[in-house]
This record gives C-alpha cells, sequence and structure tokens, in this order.
C-alpha cells in the first residue's frame, strides 16, 4: 500500500540527490526569532555545562566527549544557515535516542545479565563486602578509647591513632607502621580516659576528621591478634577479618572452619565445594539463560498463554467498552434537542478529572463482600474478587468507569467536526437514522479516533495500575500462588520478577522484551489495517 | 556576522548564568567538601526525618559537622537506598526495618557497626537479637513493634486467654447485636502473613527452622510440612466455611476503623493502631494475642527499626561516630517515640516513658514470647505465597493441598 506513495516507479519523480547549493531562502532576522535562539542555545549549552561538572568529577570521559560533540553539533548546527531540513529533524532525533532507543537497548543488554539484589555490583566490591562484613572484635581484646590525630596539618598531615587502654590507663600512638607507647607526662586525658591533648601531635575535631573520613576507615594498626580500627570517632577495637580473599585460587577463605568459596564466573558468587553460595554476588553476563527460563520453567510458560488470551481480551474490552459507552453518551448529547447540554458534559467528564489512583483503590473497597458499598447497596453478598468472572467483570466495570469520560470526550471533538450537510443529505436521500450513522458518521469517526483506540488498546494491554491498585491479580486458585484470574502479563511478571528473591533486573528485562515484541506485533498489524481504512474513506 | 557574533557571546552568557544557577543548588558538593568540615547525609521516612533533624543538628553544630536529614517514602527507601549506593550517590545513614538486612548485607550496601559490651546492654536483648545477622551487629536499634489483641474493655472487660474464650464472647456479643464481627484480624483478599502469624505459630506452625546458632534456617523450610498444615486447619476453622471469625473482607484498610467503630470488640494491631483507637475515644486495653486453648502460645512478630551505616558513604568514620555513639542516647529515643509511638529499644528510655505512656508496657509484654521477625534474604520469598495460602484457606481451600503448592512455591524462589 505505501508504494503508491513512496514508491520509486517510473512515473514518480525521483528526488534531486545531487550537490545542492546553500539556498538563502531564510527571511530576514527578526530580533524576536534572534532573541529566541539565543535563550533556547544558551539553555542548551547551560544544561550541558552543568551536566559536564558531575562526568568530570565521575571521570566518565567517553560520556564527557559525547555532551562536547553533541553540543557543538547543535550550536553549529542553528548557527548556520545551511541544512534547514537538519534543523527540523535533529531534536526530535535526539529525544528518541535518548528517551527510546538508549533505554531499549540498556533494557535488552540487562536481559543477558544476572543484574538484580545480591548481583549488583563488580566482583572487586563483592569482594570488599565479604571481607568488611567478617571483621569481628578479636574474643577478649581490649577497647580503646580513640582520638584521631596528626603530625602535621590536620587537613593533610599523616594521621595517627591515640588510644588509651581503659584498663591501665596507658596512651599508645598506632598507625600503620603498628603501635608505640607515650609517656604519661606528655598527654592529658579527660574522665573516660580519652586523649584531650599530646604533645607532638594535633588532634582533630569530628568535623576536621569528617573530612578524611575515607583515610580514617582505612587506617589499621597492625598487631599480634589482627588490627585496631575506628568504631566511629570516640572508640577503637582490635579486629580481625574472618574471611579473606586468596587471588591465588581466587576464593574466599574462612580463617576459622578454613572453609573455601571459590568464584564461579558463571554464577557471579563464591560456592563452597558442598554447594553453599555466599550471600554477595557480583553482575556477569548470563548468555540467554534468561531469555530460555521464560520459554522453560513450567510455572512462566504453563500459565502464560492463558494470561495472554485474558490480556488481550481485558484491553480490547477496557478500549472498546469505553468507546462504545463514550460514543453512546457523545452521540446523545449532540442532538441541539437535549436541554442543558453543557451541564451534562460537565457531569460526564467529572470521573475523568479525579485521579485514577485513588479512584482505583476506592472502587477496590467498594467491591469488599461484606462492607463495600455495592454489596451493600444491592443487598447482594457476591465475593466480586474471590470468583474469577466476577473479578474480572469487576475490574473491567472499573476500567469502564474511569475510561469513557476520556472517549465522550473526543468523540464529542470528532462529532462536531463532521458537518451537518452529510447526514442531511443521507436522510434527504432516505437514508434511516441508523444507516446514516453506520454508514456515514461511524466511518468519519473511526477515521479521526482509530489512532486513538490503538493507543489506548495498547495502554491498555500494560495497564499495571488497573489491576495491581484492586485485585492485585485476585482470584489465585488455591494450588498456584504465582498467577491470578485478572492477572495481566506486566503484573504477572512483575511478581515473578520483583516478588520472590527481591528484584530480579535481568530477568524482568528478559519479559519485557517478551512483552515488547508482543506489543509491537499487535501495534504494526493494526497500523496496517487503520492505513487500509484511511485509503478507503479517504 | 556581526549579529551572529553578539550571539555567540549572548549564548555563552547566558550558559554560564545557567550553570551558575544549576550548580547552586549543591553548593557543598561541587566545591571542596573538606572546606566544609565534611557532611553527613541521613535518609529516614517522612515521620521520622522531622523528629531527627534538631538532634542531627545539634550533632553537627557541636562537632563542626553539615548534617542533612533527606525524607524518603518509607515504601521505596530500601531500594532506592540499594540503587543509590550502588551509583555512589547514596547516604551515609540510613534508618530502616531490620528485616531489610538480609538483603542490604547482600547487596553490599551496609557495613556492621561496633558496638562495645556496655552498649549491647543497654538495649533491649531481642531489639538486638533482630539486628544481629550472621554473627554481626548490623545496625543500631531505636524501637520495636509487635502486634497485641487491642480489646474494646466496655463490650468485652475480661481479657480472653484463649483463641476460644475469644470466640465465645465475640459471638455472645454479636448474637447480642452489639458488635458485627467477632474479631478484627486484618486478611485482605491475598492474605496478610504477618498478622496470621501470631495464629499460625500457636497452633505450632513454623516459617523456617533454626540453625544451631539460634539463626533462622533458609534450607529448613516450614511451609509445607505436616506441622503447618495441621496448624492450618485450626485456623481453616475460624475461616468462612468454619466459625466466621476469620474474613478476607476485613483488611488492611477497613480492620482498625472497623474497631473504632465499634463493630468489633477485639483488634489484632500494632502500636501503629493506637492513635486512631484514642481518636476515636473508646476505653481500651492492650493484652498479649491469646493462643488456641491446650496449644504453644501466640508469638506474633517482633519488628526492630534500627539506624544503619552505609557501606559507600562518604564519611563513614562520622557516620559510625553518630550511629554507634550518638544514637543510643536516650533523648534521641524519646523524641523518635513522639513522632511515633512504637516502644524504644533502648532500656533506660523505655523505663523513661513507662510512666507516662502503659500502652508501651503493655505492647513489650504482648511481644514478650515473640519472634524475630526473619531477616535473611529467602523471607522475600516466604510473605506473598504463605498470604495467599492463607486467604485461600480462610476463604474455605483444602488446607494440605494449598499449603504444599505454597511450600513448593516458595522452595523454588529460595536459591
Amino acid at each position: 500500500m505505501e508504494n503508491r506513495e513512496f514508491g520509486a516507479g517510473p512515473a514518480t519523480p525521483v528526488p534531486h540527490r545531487g550537490p545542492v547549493p546553500p539556498r538563502h531562502h531564510a527571511g530576514p532576522v527578526t530580533v524576536t526569532g534572534l532573541a529566541v535562539k539565543v535563550v533556547v542555545l544558551g539553555l542548551t549549552v547551560g544544561i550541558a555545562v552543568w551536566a559536564a561538572f558531575p562526568l568530570v568529577d565521575a571521570g566518565a570521559w567517553a560520556g564527557l566527549t559525547l555532551l562536547v560533540a553533541a553540543t557543538a553539533g547543535l550550536c553549529y548546527l542553528y548557527l548556520t544557515r545551511r541544512y534547514v531540513p537538519a534543523k527540523y529533524l535533529v531534536p526530535g532525533t535526539l529525544f528518541l535516542l535518548a528517551f527510546q532507543v538508549l533505554p531499549v537497548l540498556y533494557t535488552v543488554a540487562t536481559a543477558f545479565t544476572n543484574f538484580g539484589d545480591g548481583h549488583r555490583g563488580s566482583k572487586q566490591e563483592a569482594i570488599v563486602a565479604i571481607q568488611t562484613a567478617s571483621v569481628t572484635q578479636v574474643p577478649g581484646s581490649t577497647e580503646y578509647a580513640l582520638a584521631v590525630a596528626t603530625t602535621g596539618d590536620p587537613a593533610t598531615g599523616p594521621l595517627v591513632f591515640l588510644l588509651t587502654d581503659p584498663a591501665t590507663g596507658t596512651v599508645s600512638v598506632g598507625d600503620a607502621g603498628g603501635l608505640r607507647q607515650l609517656a604519661a607526662e606528655d598527654v592529658t586525658v579527660d574522665a573516660g580516659g580519652r586523649v584531650t591533648a599530646a604533645r607532638g601531635y594535633t588532634l582533630l575535631t569530628i568535623g576536621q576528621a569528617g573530612a578524611r573520613s575515607e583515610e580514617i576507615t582505612n587506617l589499621a594498626v597492625p598487631t599480634a591478634g589482627g588490627a585496631i580500627r575506628s568504631a566511629g570517632l570516640s572508640r577503637a577495637y582490635e579486629g580481625k577479618a574472618q574471611r579473606t580473599y586468596d587471588a591465588g585460587c581466587d576464593c574466599i577463605r574462612d580463617a576459622e572452619s578454613g572453609k573455601v568459596w571459590t568464584a564461579d564466573a558463571d554464577l557471579g558468587a563464591f560456592v563452597a565445594a558442598d554447594g553453599e553460595r555466599l550471600a554477595q554476588g557480583w553482575k556477569v553476563g548470563v548468555g540467554f539463560q534468561n531469555l530460555t527460563r521464560v520459554v522453560t520453567d513450567p510455572n512462566i510458560s504453563g500459565p502464560f498463554l492463558r494470561t495472554l488470551i485474558w490480556n488481550l481480551c481485558f484491553a480490547v474490552a477496557s478500549a472498546g467498552g469505553t468507546f462504545a459507552l463514550g460514543l453512546l453518551c457523545a452521540l446523545a448529547l449532540h442532538s441541539p434537542r437535549v436541554r442543558g447540554r453543557t451541564i451534562y458534559r460537565v457531569l460526564l467528564i467529572l470521573p475523568y478529572a479525579m485521579p485514577s489512583f485513588a479512584m482505583l483503590l476506592v472502587w477496590r473497597d467498594m467491591f469488599n463482600t461484606d462492607f463495600g458499598l455495592l454489596n451493600n447497596l444491592l443487598g447482594m453478598h457476591v465475593d466480586w474478587f474471590g470468583n474469577a468472572w466476577s473479578a474480572r467483570a469487576a475490574v473491567l466495570l472499573v476500567q469502564l468507569w474511569l475510561g469513557f469520560p476520556y472517549m465522550f470526550l473526543v468523540a464529542t471533538g470528532a462529532l462536531q467536526a463532521i458537518p451537518a450537510q452529510l447526514t442531511e443529505a443521507a436522510s434527504v436521500d432516505g437514508a434511516s437514522r441508523w444507516q446514516s450513522f453506520r454508514r456515514i458518521t461511524l466511518p468519519l469517526l473511526l477515521v479521526a479516533l482509530s489512532p486513538l483506540l490503538i493507543a489506548s488498546f495498547a495502554y491498555n494491554f500494560n495497564n499495571f495500575n488497573a489491576i495491581y491498585l484492586t485485585t492485585e491479580g485476585a482470584p489465585f486458585p488455591a494450588d498456584n500462588p504465582s498467577v491470578g484470574a485478572t492477572d495481566l502479563l506486566i503484573t504477572y511478571t512483575y511478581r515473578l520478577a520483583f516478588g520472590g528473591q527481591g528484584a530480579q533486573y535481568g530477568f524482568a528485562a528478559a519479559i519485557s522484551i517478551f512483552i515488547f515484541t508482543l506489543v509491537a506485533i499487535i501495534a504494526a498489524v493494526t497500523f496496517r489495517r487503520t492505513r487500509q481504512q484511511e485509503e478507503v474513506y479517504s | 556576522m556581526r549579529i551572529r557574533s553578539a550571539g555567540v557571546a549572548a549564548a555563552v552568557a547566558l550558559a554560564l548564568a545557567a550553570a551558575g544557577c544549576g550548580g547552586g543548588e549543591e553548593p557543598n558538593t561541587t566545591e571542596s567538601p573538606r572546606a566544609a568540615g565534611g557532611k553527613l547525609v541521613i535518609w529516614a521516612d517522612d515521620k521520622r526525618t522531622a523528629a531527627l533533624k534538631p538532634f542531627a543538628e545539634k550533632f553537627g553544630q557541636a562537632n563542626g559537622v553539615t548534617v542533612e536529614v533527606q525524607a524518603v517514602a518509607n515504601d521505596v527507601l530500601q531500594t532506592t537506598f540499594v540503587t543509590a549506593s550502588q551509583q555512589g550517590s547514596g547516604p551515609d545513614i540510613v534508618v530502616g526495618a531490620h528485616d531489610w538486612i538480609g538483603n542490604l548485607v547482600q547487596n553490599g550496601a551496609i557495613d556492621p557497626v561496633q558496638l562495645s559490651a556496655t552498649q549491647k546492654n543497654a538495649f533491649h536483648p531481642t531489639a538486638l537479637k533482630a539486628v544481629t545477622f550472621s554473627g554481626q551487629t548490623y545496625g543500631v536499634p531505636y524501637a520495636m513493634e509487635n502486634l497485641a489483641l487491642i480489646r474494646n474493655t466496655q463490650l468485652a472487660p475480661e481479657a480472653p486467654r484463649t483463641i476460644e474464650e475469644l470466640v465465645a464472647t465475640g459471638k455472645r456479643l454479636k448474637a447480642d447485636k452489639k458488635v458485627s464481627e467477632v474479631l478484627c484480624l486484618q486478611v485482605g483478599q491475598n492474605g496478610d502473613a504477618y498478622h496470621i502469624y501470631p495464629l499460625y505459630s500457636s497452633a505450632g506452625g513454623t516459617l523456617f527452622g533454626t540453625t544451631p546458632e539460634g539463626d533462622y534456617d533458609p534450607k529448613n523450610l516450614g511451609v509445607g510440612t505436616p506441622e503447618s498444615i495441621a496448624a492450618f486447619r485450626k485456623i481453616a476453622a475460624l475461616g468462612e466455611k468454619g466459625e466466621g471469625v476469620l474474613k478476607r473482607s476485613i483488611t488492611a484498610e477497613n480492620s482498625i476503623s472497623l474497631f473504632t467503630g465499634k463493630k468489633c470488640a477485639f483488634l489484632v494491631s500494632g502500636p501503629w493502631a493506637i492513635s486512631d483507637v484514642k481518636k476515636a475515644g473508646l476505653a481500651y486495653d492492650v493484652t498479649p494475642v491469646p493462643g488456641f486453648a491446650g496449644a504453644g502460645p501466640a508469638r506474633p512478630f517482633v519488628g526492630v527499626q534500627a539506624f544503619y551505616v552505609a557501606a559507600k558513604g562518604q564519611n563513614k568514620a562520622v557516620a559510625q561516630e553518630f550511629a554507634a555513639n550518638y544514637v543510643s542516647t536516650p533523648e534521641l529515643a524519646v523524641a523518635l517515640y513522639q513522632a511515633d509511638p512504637r516502644p524504644p529499644a533502648l532500656t533506660a528510655a523505655l523505663d523513661q516513658l513507662m510512666g507516662t505512656d502503659p500502652d508501651l508496657a503493655k505492647f513489650l509484654d504482648a511481644g514478650k514470647d515473640g519472634a524475630v521477625l526473619p531477616a535473611i534474604p529467602a523471607m522475600a520469598a516466604v510473605w506473598d505465597p504463605f498470604g495467599k495460602a492463607e486467604a485461600a484457606i480462610i476463604g474455605g481451600a483444602d488446607p494440605a493441598a494449598t499449603l504444599t503448592s505454597a511450600g513448593k512455591t516458595i522452595a523454588g524462589q529460595i536459591k
């Protein structure tokens, strides 16, 4: 079909692709135009400069290069008089790249990793976390009162710990070289034994110490049993890392039990011979594992088809139902014979003006079996969310109420745009009201509204809130708590990816690829059909 | 040409101005933090942020440190913290529930806090046990919470000693048209593992076995075992197809308002319900949740709120100092109690408040037999399937089949 418009058949003129001399067809430079250009470009450069600082801080040179290139390119493009088409296309293309293409690529890349809780950082970070978490106080060791001091300038001088043994009151100075006792006459201590002044040393205030926090945390004074480390800025303890990383065997060894956990690059975790894993893992590529899991895991692939069918029904019924009701109301109020049309229209639009988030929660409570408004008002005792079909009817009812005002609004607008002469002409020709609606009004309406219907379908296909804030997928069969009767693919997969063992972003990304593919296929097919329709009616 | 160069000059001037405005928001981070004497950033939820601010400022002024307390909504605080920590933009200290510890540790997001023996002794032993994970103390506790039975003393003057007594009293009141529900215990459409646990544990059910060291053992799952099925048979007898005491229509949203509206004489809830009950002007009493007759005591979960030191914070030394030596002062614990009335974890603060608030001791007593809420990451896999099994069984499903499949689902999700 497109070929008729864009095809390169012999009859269609081929656009001239040769070198085009620069054409200065722009009008004279107006003051307003120049001012707008200067302000917008200035803001762009301003944002770029603002974004550059954190990039420089983090040493992200690739990002910085991209930022500079993009900004320079934009400035050049709008300060030169050439490349007029690009002036129109570039902003949209940039936004498309930043907000559509990049997230999609990032999602796809994530789908091939085990990124998630317990596997967020690098292997080095995992090793640091394991070692830090295993530092325990050496049994029976002394707890020192601590003062952080330096022999030089408080901001830059070498750091030492002034440590008071609470039992004996002796004061020692400790640094990376070890512990040395200080003469009692050289130091002044307070009631708690903490050093307040020492000859040859400058004590750091908490503020000064805070500025050198990292050095203080990393300072360990070696002792026979382990090392003295700071616990805050006023106490120190003798601690020992129970688990240490050994680069030779690429493993973690427990000093006490002698147990060894070897790094497994496929799992991104340290695994012991008995299969026990250390909780702190790291991010690794897992290939197609996440994608194949969707297909092979019977818990996921089993209910997938059933959920997909209900998902399609939900989206079609939501979009179609709201459209039908909205159109009905619009038609009823289109007739000039109705008195007080404005007030009716305002009333009908009201639900649209309320925040759907709150309304979904209110509706959920109205469906409560014993205390809900619906059952109490109608004198019924229906377990709305306890039965598959009543729960489905309930969510569709809520969707209808939330969605029809919008359809009413757009249908009213579209109806007013259809010239009255067309229907008048039809009635002169002897068409009944139904015939003129069916043959003239509806087709013309659909030309205008079908993109909106497709958008509504796509939105409802992934309408997470509509389910999660009402039934949460209920009712669930007693033998399968992972998929409920009103679950959409998105709520179902959300539970799979984030419900069980914390967040599994890699797996969630794999599932979103599947959903993306499904929605893309459906949208492509529908757009193709609408285009045919438009051609028929235009 | 002249116009164009003027334009370029103007654009550059504007750019610098815009950059200046943008940078103005965080002068301390873009300029040298050394000059400012270090900065301590604390993340907490809205309520606690307000209570913490004056204390944080006092600490900052006394020590020449800039302290910032930033509010993050409670339901996203944990995930935001983990994500921000990973990127290096997280805080130095975070305030949250102790059952986060397992997840925070596996993500390398928090560091152990070294407390001295004297400091440890100042805390309620249960609170200290809750923040201990794999033998390390990971947080400084400040408040505890657990479920209790809140009773309308006008309708039910006597505290029931067993569930059976409670049901008998409730049914009599219902027959007399004084109430419409026997018991307000929230179940909801998809169940509520936290609120059913006292009854489940009284009837002999467990979630996890324990290791020889006394920690919860994720490999020893208690859901789906014969004991758990037997426990749920007792719960099913109270369900919609049985006595009609437990109902899915009583939810997290309506259970407290049903009680304050005198629709039921008994409410199973925590310290957070008390302000509503007081506002309604009810005569009430707080007692332990009763167990089944002839069975074990009801063991509500005990949760603890704590301060954690971020592993990837910028200012760990000061953060450690703040958490270990400043948080454990009774004044701060009292201020946090006033922001949100839960029993303080610090024994000294508890004693100080006990005189003015008799409910504190009663809640503490109700949690005496309590089980520390499991902090192991495997617990995340339990909540949802266990809750749904509960809802299904209360709705009339067969306990054996439902619980067996819930156990399978949970076991499949635990690594």
